[in-house]
């Protein structure tokens, strides 16, 4: 598939606005103060993998500017990088995936758990909190708790919802030559 | 001599998913300036032949293309997408998916942006465009906005702003209420005759087309062209009915009444046909000798709305002191204008709005005390939208998702979505996913998923739009056959004719207002309820007026006893 | 629900500008607000995003409810850094002037106070300004916008379907849970937390696979009326610039260029009082 094909672009627009209503309204508080249990990092690791990177760093960078702006505090410019890395990460493997074919077997489940937990080990353990201390001089203990907690937070989402979304639209993706009437 | 501008040869199209191909062997030429209406029973390849047309395929369904189509005197899979769209506009069949701007102006001005026309040109033109197709005082509204009805004139209008030859339209028709579907067959003829384009509509509501005068009518099923004929022609045929589709009734009581219609009648269109003293006789001679019918007696209350109001959260008044009684046993149903608050009464009913206490009541007691779920137990409602009910990937799984959360048996449950599905035409199919059906198919697969519950009343909100003749004929059957064993029936619809032909009763809407609740006859013989509720009077009616018939609502009650026998041979 | 933004239609001379000028001033002034944390400049920030605010005829209440969030995240922020690094305002100015001791070594410190006042000014700089931003710029000028300071159109337009169709899944994912409950589904609160939960997730699979084949619909609708057809594209809602629009511009550049400068005066990015 073409990157900037027109498909591409409207699946960055729908993924985004799905980013957004997931973080904005189905967000459940963790213990740590916030920081949410966000279930929208499923769905983007899901996108990321059949549309490919540069879907996954857009959807997670215009989503969570957007969950930013709409409760006014502005941007949280380190934690929006670290979304749209974690999406660009898991897209960089998507011709792996192969999941726009319509093929997910256990080889893929594993695959697919395998770069998002590396992704997120990578955007919320690495790059938000350097972020954080860079741009706003914070504590690098806090932003370093902070982050990981995120980040085995949304490991464990990912792993619930991003893979029951692969194994789903998997399965509902029409085969080559499979529809005939019985 | 007139350009050809279409022109399929030994055309034929698979999708990769599918193993037998959707369109076989279509030949047919459309000259420029021609207005042509594509007629058929739903899946019979309708919108994929309009997809051949207007180039997403090739470029964006894949599939095997055989045979040639080209467009002017070039190829269609030599152009590109972008040389097609130069020349053919497309209306889409599903409106809300369309609607890509955020708000009216800018949706209609899309093209011009991706054709970079300059900021004041543009400002003009959609302008003269939503002027064209009277929607200029909504230019800054919303989709979420906008009734069914308003949001099909913005997508014509996104079409005419861009000066194009070849407008197709994928029934425009679904979802508007009988007013304006006729202003919006006027509107199409006026644009025609004001740009002189070439015009395409694929409609399943034929008699509404023909308000307006086409060239021809193409008749496909099966994915094949079965007759290309003018209108007038066609109509003297048996063709449409033995194909599925509804005929206009008048032609109907015509055929009934013993009277053959030949083309020198020009039987295209009720004002236009032209009756012997001879067949006018034979006429009331056959009103007279049909058998009466006999009314049903009325049964105890199962529903009753009590001065129910309901304001949404953006202070739109939906429902203005609605007070109604749905008695037990009954087969009634809800007409009146886009926006008239019937969704939003049936969503109340259900429980997907709150409504106030002591306003709702089933089988006297107070609905607001019960959740959506305990409600379902007695209320099915099938959504107007089709994509808003679905939530599983395979039809037999969607279908059998109600009865799953009941803990029905799993055997129980094989058989009774195999049943529903049977009743629905879709046991063919049980094995697809939803995502490979036609929007027709998915609205009668959420129709499955409730009546599998057998709930003891049952809403529909238009079941029947998109819907070929044979499938309205045989979900409509069923639903009486449901309603004589004594489930209660609530239709909420547009289609004048179903009401009439069955239900002892109807409710108009207008405004949030009940403007009125008698037999539908008696509605219909309203001129002043007919023009608050935008319905419309049927063509029987204007037959029987024609042909000194001297009380025309008995003879449309007889026609539909005789109707409904003839049909069940 | 439909207005995500807070879009305030009003009369007045920042609505009268144009939704690119909005956004480069937004660019500027908040990398000016987020590398210094000198708190002459910070202060002079604050005063005059206050200032705006109340030119923009905006009213609190318009935007209370974002506030709220606001200043809970503030809150929290101040709480978890002093929390986990009680002497981070020592470790930054270089001195140690204790207060009061609360427990352990949770010592209270002037740095330590100070760099939280810088904190607080920090949003007191920016907040304003942003909820200025949101509550006057009109959705439908932001892709515009995006598309002008640079950003392609291709992805500016993303931006714009994102907002197109936000209230639209927020509807569908109504239509889903109602109709799911309508055939059995439990989600009312008669359920337990957990099983709700559950059943949200019941949800939320239909509402992800259903949008993703609008996907191809709308790019189907796209293409068809040419999109991705140039290079280039206008915009119905890309208005002209106007004077006023350059002299915000030029203003809120100065402001950027003014917290470099105090950086380099500073040599670093903290105003010191202690030295
Ligand atoms: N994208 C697709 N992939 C595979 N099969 C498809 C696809 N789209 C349509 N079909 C199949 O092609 C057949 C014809 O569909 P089409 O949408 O052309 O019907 P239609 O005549 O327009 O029906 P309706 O009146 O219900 O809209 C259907 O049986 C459908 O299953
Ligand atoms: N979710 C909603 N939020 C706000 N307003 C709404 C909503 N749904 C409907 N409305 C408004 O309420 C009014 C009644 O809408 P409703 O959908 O009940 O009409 P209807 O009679 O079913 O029309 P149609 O025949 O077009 O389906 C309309 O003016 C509509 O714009
Ligand atoms: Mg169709
Ligand atoms: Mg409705």
């Amino acid at each position: 598939m073409k990157q900037f094909s027109v498909k591409t672009i409207v699946a960055i627009g729908i993924g985004a606005a799905l980013f957004f209503v997931l973080g904005r309204f189905v967000a459940i508080p963790s213990p740590v103060p916030n920081t949410n249990i966000s279930i929208q990092y499923g769905l983007l690791a899901f996108i990321a993998a059949i549309f490919g990177p540069l879907a996954g760093v857009l959807i997670g960078l215009i989503g969570h500017a957007l969950i930013d702006f709409s409760y006014g505090w502005g941007i949280w410019w380190s934690w929006v990088v670290a979304s749209a890395i974690f999406g660009g990460f898991v897209g960089i493997w998507f011709k792996k995936l192969s999941l726009y074919d319509g093929v997910f077997g256990k080889k893929q489940i594993i695959l697919f758990n395998l770069y998002q937990i590396i992704g997120h080990i990578i955007a919320w353990g690495i790059v938000a909190p350097l972020l954080d201390i860079l741009i706003y001089a914070e504590p690098a203990n806090k932003v370093f708790t902070q982050g990981l907690v995120a980040g085995a937070a949304n490991i464990v989402t990912t792993a619930v919802i991003g893979s029951i979304l692969c194994i789903a639209y998997a399965a509902a993706k029409p085969k080559r030559d499979s529809l005939a009437k019985e | 001599m007139k350009q050809p501008i279409i022109s399929f040869e030994h055309f034929g199209f698979k999708y990769n998913a599918q193993v037998e191909p959707t369109l076989f062997d279509i030949n047919l030429t459309i000259y420029e300036g021609e207005k042509i209406l594509i007629a058929g029973p739903s899946g019979c390849g309708k919108s994929t032949l309009a997809h051949c047309i207007n180039g997403l395929i090739p470029f964006s369904y894949k599939g095997k293309m055989t045979g040639s189509l080209r467009l002017g005197s070039r190829e269609t899979k030599d152009m590109s997408l972008f040389e097609i769209s130069k020349t053919v506009g497309t209306v889409l069949q599903d409106s809300d998916a369309q609607f890509i701007g955020l708000t009216v102006a800018e949706d209609i001005a899309f093209v011009l942006e991706n054709d970079m026309v300059s900021f004041d040109d543009m400002h003009n033109r959609v302008k003269t465009a939503a002027q064209t197709v009277d929607i200029a005082n909504h230019l800054k509204n919303a989709p979420q906005e906008l009734s069914g009805g308003q949001k099909q004139r913005v997508s014509l209008a996104g079409v005419l702003v861009d000066n194009i030859r070849v407008l197709l339209f994928d029934e425009p028709l679904a979802n508007l209420d009988p007013a304006a579907g006729k202003q919006t067959i006027e509107l199409l003829d006026k644009i025609r005759n004001k740009t002189n384009s070439t015009v395409i509509i694929i409609e399943h509501r034929l008699e509404d087309v023909l308000h307006r005068d086409v060239d021809r009518i193409i008749l496909m099923n099966d994915g094949r062209i079965l007759a290309d004929m003018r209108p007038d022609e066609l109509l003297s045929t048996n063709l449409l009915r033995a194909n599925g589709i509804r005929e206009p009734l008048y032609i109907t009581a015509l055929k009934y009444a013993g009277i053959d219609i030949r083309p020198e009648m020009f039987p295209r269109n009720i004002s236009s046909i032209r009756l012997s003293e001879e067949d006018k006789k034979k006429l009331q001679g056959w009103y007279e000798n049909a058998p009466p019918s006999n009314p049903k007696p009325p049964g105890d209350v199962l529903l009753s709305a009590r001065d129910v109001s309901f304001t949404y959260p953006n202070n739109v008044t939906a429902l203005h002191n609605i007070r109604i009684e749905i008695t037990k046993g009954e087969m009634m149903s809800i007409v009146g204008s886009n926006g008239a608050g019937k969704s939003t009464f049936a969503k109340l009913i259900c429980g997907f709005e709150r409504h106030s206490e002591d306003s709702l009541f089933l089988s006297g007691m107070d609905l607001s005390q019960y959740s959506i779920k305990e409600r379902a137990d007695h209320i099915g409602y099938v959504m107007q939208n089709p994509n808003q009910m679905l939530s599983k990937t395979m039809i037999f799984d969607e279908v059998a998702l109600g009865l799953k959360y009941r803990k029905v048996p799993e055997a129980e449950v094989k058989n009774r979505v195999e049943f529903a599905l049977k009743i629905c035409g879709l046991y063919p199919f049980r094995n697809w996913p939803v995502s490979a059906l036609s929007y027709g198919q998915k609205k009668r697969v959420t129709i499955a998923s409730i009546l599998v519950l057998d709930p003891e009343i049952i809403i529909l909100d238009e079941p029947t739009a998109g819907q070929d003749f044979k499938h309205y004929t045989e979900i409509m059957e069923f639903l009486t056959e449901l309603n004589q064993r004594g489930v209660t029936v609530v239709l909420i619809t547009h289609d004048m004719h179903l009401m009439l032909e069955y239900c002892s009763r109807a409710a108009a809407f207008s405004g949030g207002h009940l403007v009125a609740d008698d037999t539908p006859a008696n509605i219909l013989s309203q001129p002043d309820t007919i023009s608050k509720a935008s319905l419309k009077e049927t063509s029987l009616f204007t037959l029987a007026v024609r042909c000194g018939i001297a009380d025309p609502e008995a003879f449309i009650s007889r026609f539909i006893e005789n109707d409904r026998r003839e049909r069940s041979r | 629900m439909t207005n995500i933004f807070n879009y305030i239609d009003r009369q007045s001379p920042v609505h009268r500008l144009t939704g690119a000028t909005k956004l480069i001033c937004l660019i500027f002034w908040t990398f000016a607000a987020m590398s210094s944390y000198d708190t002459r400049f910070l202060a002079l920030l604050a005063v005059l995003s206050v200032f705006l605010f109340t030119l923009s005829r905006l009213r609190l209440r318009d935007v209370s409810f974002m506030i709220g969030f606001t200043v809970v995240f503030m809150l929290l922020n101040n709480i978890l850094i002093f929390v986990f690094s009680p002497e981070h305002g020592v470790a930054i100015y270089g001195t140690r002037h204790v207060l009061f001791t609360i427990v352990g070594r949770y010592i209270v410190t002037r740095e330590q106070l100070f760099f939280h006042l810088n904190l607080i000014l920090k949003y007191f700089a920016t907040i304003p300004f942003v909820l200025l931003f949101v509550s006057t710029t009109n959705p439908s000028e932001f892709a515009a916008s995006l598309n002008r300071v640079g950003v392609n159109y291709k992805i500016a337009y993303a931006v714009a379907l994102a907002l197109r169709y936000i209230p639209d899944i927020q509807h569908e994912y109504r239509d889903i849970s109602l109709s799911l409950q309508a055939r059995g589904v439990e989600l009312s609160r008669k359920e337990s937390v957990i099983k709700r939960l559950k059943s949200a997730a019941t949800v939320l699979i239909p509402l992800i696979l259903s949008s993703l084949d609008r996907i191809e619909i709308i790019s189907n609708a796209m293409e068809l009326r040419s999109f991705g057809k140039h290079k280039k594209r206008t915009w119905y809602m890309g208005y002209p610039f106007t004077r006023s629009d350059f002299l915000a511009i030029i203003i809120s550049l100065l402001l950027l260029l003014g917290s470099v400068f105090l950086t380099v005066v500073n040599k670093g990015r903290f105003y010191n009082p202690f030295l």
